[in-house]
C-alpha cells in the first residue's frame, strides 16, 4: 500500500530549527514502522537518522513519538497507523539529529535511584530463596528496556526535565518489592525528595505508553504507599 | 574529550560477555578498565535471549554436569573440545548461583528454587530422555542477565564508552596493544592503548535474509582481527533455529517446545517422531531445521505456498503460556496477528547463531594458528569467539552460559596479564587505517548503494549457504561475494556530516559483514562432509578419518587460506548421533 510519512528533521551541522520531510512511499501492510524508516533510508535518504537494533521491541532503542503517541517503531505496525504516518523524536530530551535524543538525562534519572540488588549479608552457597508468590509482586518492573517512552510522554518532566520521572520509580519498585533486597529505605528517601516521586499527577501517559505493558502508574502508586507505611 | 586514551584492560562490546569480563577485571584493585561499545549497553542482544540457561542444578529433577558435558559434545557432533566442554559444564553451575546472588530474578519452583525446564538436546543419563537443565526468568532470561550485569557495572563504577565503533586492532610485533574506535556522536577517531584487550563484540546473523539477530550483528570484530591476519575458526558452523517467525525471522524460544509444543507438516502430522523417535520435538537445532527443511522440499509445508511449518501450542493450558511464554506470544500476536493459545502459529528456520568465531584457548587467549600459539594481549569471549565450546552446533542455553562462564575467564586472565606489563608504545600511524576506511567510504563513487549490495549479500547467503549446501550452491555463492566485494569499493554515502553520521556506520559495517560471509562459504566450501550445521547435499556423512578437525580460515595476501586445528577428544568417543 502507498502511505505518506512525514519526519520531522534536525541537522545540528546544518539546520538552524527544525523541520518536516515528507515521504511517499509503497510498503506492506504487516511492515512494522521501523521496516518504512529504513526503506526510507536505505532507498530515498541515506541521511536519515534514528536507533535501531533488535527490531522486535527488545533492545528500547526505538522510541519515537509516532501519530502523537510514544511507541517503539518496530512493534507497530503500518495497519494499525493507515496510510498518514507521522513520525517525531520523544519528547524532553535535547534532540542531537533527526530522531536521535540525548539520553544521558534519562540514564541519570534511573542510576540515581540505585537500580542494582542491594544485600550485604554472606552470600549462601547457594541461590537465595524467594516463593514464587514474592517474585510475582514485583514481576511486571522487571520487564523495562529503558526505552523512555514513559517518561518522555509524562506532562510534569516536560515542564520540569528534573523530575525523575515514571522510568526511574519503575525500576526503584523492581527492587523496593524484591523480597531478597535490602536497599528499599535509601530508595525511597532518594524518591521523596523535591524532584522525586511526589511530582507524579497520574496523568496515566506513561502507562499508555509503554511497549512493555507495564502497569506503571499502579506501580508508581504502590511505592508511594510504601513510603506513606515506612513513615507512619 | 580527550582522543587519546589509555586503560589496563580494554573491553569491546557490553553484552553479557563484555559486562561478565569487565565486572572480573574492574575486581582486581590494581588495574583501570573501561567498556567501548558501538550500542547502549542494554540495547545489546543478549537482551533478546529468550529460554534460559543450562546449568546442572538438579533443581526440578536429578542432574549432573557429566550429563550436561556429555549432551554439549554430542550436541556439538564431536567437533566440540571435551576439555572445554568439561570445564564449563561444571563452572557454569556456580557463575549460575552467582547470578541469583546479583539479585536476577529467576522464576521459581515451589520450594523457591531456581526454575529450570527443558531445552533441545538436553538429556539426562546420556541420551536416555529429556531433562529440566534450562535455568530460566519467564521467557526473557537474556534481558534479566543483561540487566543485572547492567545494574552491578552502575554499582562498580565502570566506565563506559558508548555509541563508540571500533574499527580496528592495534596490532605491534604480534601483539595487541589496544583498539581505534569511531565515535558516533562527533565523527572523531579515538585510540585506546591497552595492556590487554577483551573482544566480546557478539554475532554476525546480518548476512542472512532471515534473522534472529539485531540489525547491529554485522561480525565487526571478526572481521577487523581477520584483516590484521588473525584466523577464523570453524565459520561454516552456523546455527539457524527452527522457529523463526514465519518471513520476519523473529525468535520464538525452544523454551515453547520445552513447555509441551509440537511441530506439525501441513497434514497436522508430528513429523519430528519421524526424524528423532526419542526425543522428538526436541532434538538439537541442526536436526530440527534440516526436517523442517526436507518436510517442506517434499511438499508438506503449511499455506498457500507450502513454505512454512506450525508450531501447535493449542494443547498447552493457556494461563502456563501467559505465565511462562508471554513475550514471544506477543510477537507471534503483533508481528503475524496469529494468537497462539488458539491457533498453531508459521514458523520457519532462522539464521541464529555462530558456532564459530575468533579462536580462543580454553583461558580466553587470542590464538593465532594451528599449534595454539598465543597473540599476547588479546582475548576473546561470547559469540565471537570460539573456545570451541559448541563444536559443529550449540545446545540451546549453551550460550548464555557461555557468555557468564568465559566472560569471567576472560575478565580474570586479562586483567592478570595486565598487572604484569607496562604499557607498550604505540605506532604513530594508529589510526590511519581506520582514517582510511572512513575516507574510502566517505569519498566513494557512489555508484554503488549500501542497501542494494547488502540485499543481494543476505538473499543469496539464503539461498546458496543456508541450512542445505551443495558443492555448486557453495562454488556459485563464493563468486558471489567476490563480486559483492568488489562493487563494495564503489560505494558512497551521501550524509558527508561528522555528527551521528549512521549512514556511514552502516557503510562500514556491510564491509564487515562481507568479510564473514567470505570466511563463512570459503570454510564451507571446503569442508567435504556433514556434520552438525554444516548439512551438505553432496558428502551426507560425517567423515571422522579425515575430517575431525578444526577449520581455521585467513586472509592472507594470495587470498583466502586455509589451514586445521586438532580437537580435543576425551572421554567421549565419537559416535553416530542419533536421538
Ligand atoms: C532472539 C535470540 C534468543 C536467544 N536465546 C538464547 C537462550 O535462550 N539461551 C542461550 O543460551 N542463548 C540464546 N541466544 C544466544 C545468545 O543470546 C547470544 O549468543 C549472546 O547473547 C551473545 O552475547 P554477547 O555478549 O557475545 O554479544 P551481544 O550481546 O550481541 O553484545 C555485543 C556487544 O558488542 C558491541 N559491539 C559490536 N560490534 C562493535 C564494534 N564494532 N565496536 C564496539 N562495540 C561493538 C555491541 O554494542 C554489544 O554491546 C539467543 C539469541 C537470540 C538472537
Ligand atoms: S517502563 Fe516501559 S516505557 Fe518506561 S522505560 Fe521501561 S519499558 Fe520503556
Ligand atoms: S529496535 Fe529494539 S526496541 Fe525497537
Amino acid at each position: 500500500m502507498k502511505v505518506n510519512v512525514k519526519i520531522k528533521r534536525f541537522n545540528p551541522e546544518a539546520d538552524k530549527r527544525p523541520y518536516w520531510s515528507e515521504y511517499s512511499l509503497d510498503v506492506r501492510e504487516t511492515d512494522r514502522v521501523l521496516d518504512v524508516i529504513n526503506q526510507i533510508k536505505w532507498e530515498m535518504d541515506g541521511s536519515l537518522s534514528y536507533r535501531r537494533s533488535c527490531a522486535h521491541g527488545i533492545c528500547g532503542s526505538d522510541a519515537m513519538l509516532i501519530n502523537g503517541v510514544n511507541r517503539l517503531a518496530c512493534k507497530i505496525l503500518v495497519k494499525d497507523l493507515g496510510a498518514e504516518i507521522s513520525v517525531e523524536p520523544i519528547r524532553g530530551l535535547p534532540v542531537l539529529k533527526d530522531l536521535i535524543v540525548d539520553m544521558e538525562p534519562f540514564f541519570d534519572s534511573y542510576k540515581a535511584v540505585l537500580p542494582f540488588f542491594i544485600n550485604e549479608d554472606p552470600e549462601p552457597p547457594t541461590e537465595r530463596y524467594q516463593s514464587p508468590e514474592d517474585r510475582e509482586i514485583f514481576d511486571a518492573t522487571t520487564k523495562c528496556i529503558l526505552c523512555a517512552a514513559c517518561t518522555t510522554s509524562c506532562p510534569v518532566f516536560w515542564t520540569n526535565g528534573r523530575y525523575i520521572g515514571p522510568a526511574a520509580i519503575v525500576n526503584a519498585h523492581r527492587f523496593i518489592f524484591d523480597s531478597r533486597d535490602h536497599g528499599a529505605d535509601e530508595r525511597l528517601q532518594i524518591m521523596n525528595q523535591s524532584n522525586g516521586l511526589w511530582r507524579c499527577r497520574t496523568a496515566y501517559n506513561c502507562t499508555e505508553a509503554c511497549p512493555r505493558d507495564i502497569p506503571i502508574t499502579k506501580a508508581i502508586e504502590e511505592v508511594k504507599r510504601e513510603l506513606l507505611w515506612r513513615r507512619a | 574529550m580527550s582522543r587519546a586514551h589509555k586503560y589496563d584492560v580494554i573491553v569491546v562490546g557490553a553484552g553479557g560477555a563484555g559486562l561478565m569480563a569487565a565486572r572480573y577485571a574492574a575486581q582486581n584493585p590494581n588495574v583501570t578498565v573501561a567498556v567501548i561499545s558501538k550500542l547502549y549497553p542494554t540495547r545489546s542482544h543478549t537482551g533478546a535471549a529468550q529460554g534460559g540457561v543450562g546449568a546442572a542444578l538438579g533443581n526440578v529433577t536429578e542432574d549432573y554436569p557429566e550429563w550436561h558435558a556429555f549432551d554439549t559434545v554430542k550436541g556439538g557432533d564431536y567437533l566440540t573440545d571435551q576439555d572445554v566442554a568439561e570445564m564449563f559444564a561444571y563452572d557454569v553451575i556456580e557463575s549460575v548461583i552467582e547470578l541469583e546472588h546479583m539479585g536476577l530474578p529467576f522464576s521459581r519452583t515451589p520450594e523457591g528454587k531456581i526454575a529450570q525446564r527443558k531445552f533441545g538436546g538436553h538429556t539426562r543419563e546420556f541420551g536416555k530422555s529429556a531433562v529440566e537443565r534450562a535455568c530460566y526468568a519467564a521467557d526473557r532470561t537474556g534481558h534479566m542477565i543483561l540487566q543485572t550485569l547492567y545494574q552491578q557495572s552502575i554499582k562498580d563504577n565502570v566506565i563506559f564508552f558508548n555509541e563508540f565503533h571500533v574499527l580496528d586492532i592495534l596490532m605491534v610485533d604480534g601483539e595487541c596493544r589496544g583498539v581505534v574506535a569511531y565515535e558516533l556522536a562527533t565523527g572523531e577517531l579515538h585510540t585506546f592503548q591497552a595492556k590487554s584487550t577483551i573482544i566480546a563484540s557478539g554475532g554476525n546473523g546480518r548476512m542472512f535474509k532471515v534473522t534472529s539477530n539485531a540489525h547491529a550483528l554485522t561480525g565487526d570484530l571478526q572481521s577487523v582481527v581477520y584483516r590484521r591476519g588473525i584466523p577464523i575458526e570453524d565459520p561454516e558452523f552456523y546455527q539457524f533455529h527452527p522457529t523463526g517467525l514465519y518471513k520476519i525471522g523473529v525468535l520464538l524460544t525452544e523454551g515453547a517446545r520445552g513447555e509441551g509444543g509440537i511441530l506439525r507438516n501441513k497434514d497436522g502430522e508430528r513429523f519430528m517422531e519421524r526424524y528423532a523417535p526419542t526425543i522428538k520435538d526436541l532434538a538439537p537445532r541442526d536436526m530440527v531445521s534440516r526436517s523442517m527443511y526436507l518436510e517442506i522440499r517434499e511438499g508438506r509445508g503449511a499455506g498457500p505456498d507450502n513454505d512454512y511449518i506450525l508450531l501447535d501450542l493449542t494443547h498447552i493450558d493457556g494461563h502456563i503460556i501467559e505465565e511462562r511464554l508471554p513475550d514471544i506470544t506477543e510477537f507471534a500476536r503483533i508481528y503475524l496477528g496469529v494468537d497462539p493459545i488458539r491457533e498453531p502459529v508459521p514458523v520457519q528456520p532462522t539464521a541464529h547463531y555462530a558456532m564459530g568465531g575468533i579462536p580462543t584457548t580454553i583461558d580466553t587467549n587470542v590464538i593465532m594458528d594451528g599449534q595454539n600459539t598465543i597473540v599476547p594481549g588479546l582475548y576473546a569471549a561470547g559469540e565471537v569467539a570460539c573456545a570451541s565450546l559448541h563444536g559443529a552446533n550449540r545446545l540451546g542455553t549453551n550460550s548464555l552460559g557461555d557468555l557468564i562462564v568465559f566472560g569471567r575467564r576472560a575478565g580474570r586472565f586479562a586483567s592478570k596479564y595486565a598487572e604484569k606489563r607496562d604499557f607498550p608504545d604505540l605506532p604513530s600511524d594508529a589510526q590511519d587505517f581506520s582514517r582510511n576506511l572512513l575516507d574510502k567510504a566517505l569519498n566513494g563513487s557512489g555508484t554503488e548503494k549500501v542497501a542494494t549490495i547488502r540485499k543481494e549479500l543476505q538473499n543469496t547467503m539464503m539461498d546458496n549457504a543456508s541450512v542445505f549446501r551443495t558443492d555448486e550452491l557453495l562454488g556459485k555463492q563464493i563468486e558471489i561475494v567476490k563480486e559483492l566485494q568488489e562493487r563494495y569499493k564503489q560505494i558512497g554515502v551521501e550524509d558527508k556530516g561528522k555528527q551521528y553520521n549512521t549512514e556511514l556506520m552502516e557503510a562500514l559495517e556491510l564491509g564487515f559483514l562481507l568479510d564473514n560471509a567470505e570466511q563463512l562459504v570459503y570454510a564451507a566450501f571446503n569442508r567435504k562432509e556433514s556434520r552438525g550445521a554444516h548439512s551438505h547435499e553432496d558428502y551426507k556423512d560425517r567423515d571422522d578419518e579425515n575430517w575431525l578437525k578444526h577449520t581455521l580460515v585467513y586472509k592472507a595476501d594470495k587470498g583466502v587460506q586455509i589451514d586445521y586445528k586438532p580437537v580435543t577428544l576425551g572421554k567421549y568417543e565419537p559416535k553416530p548421533r542419533v536421538y
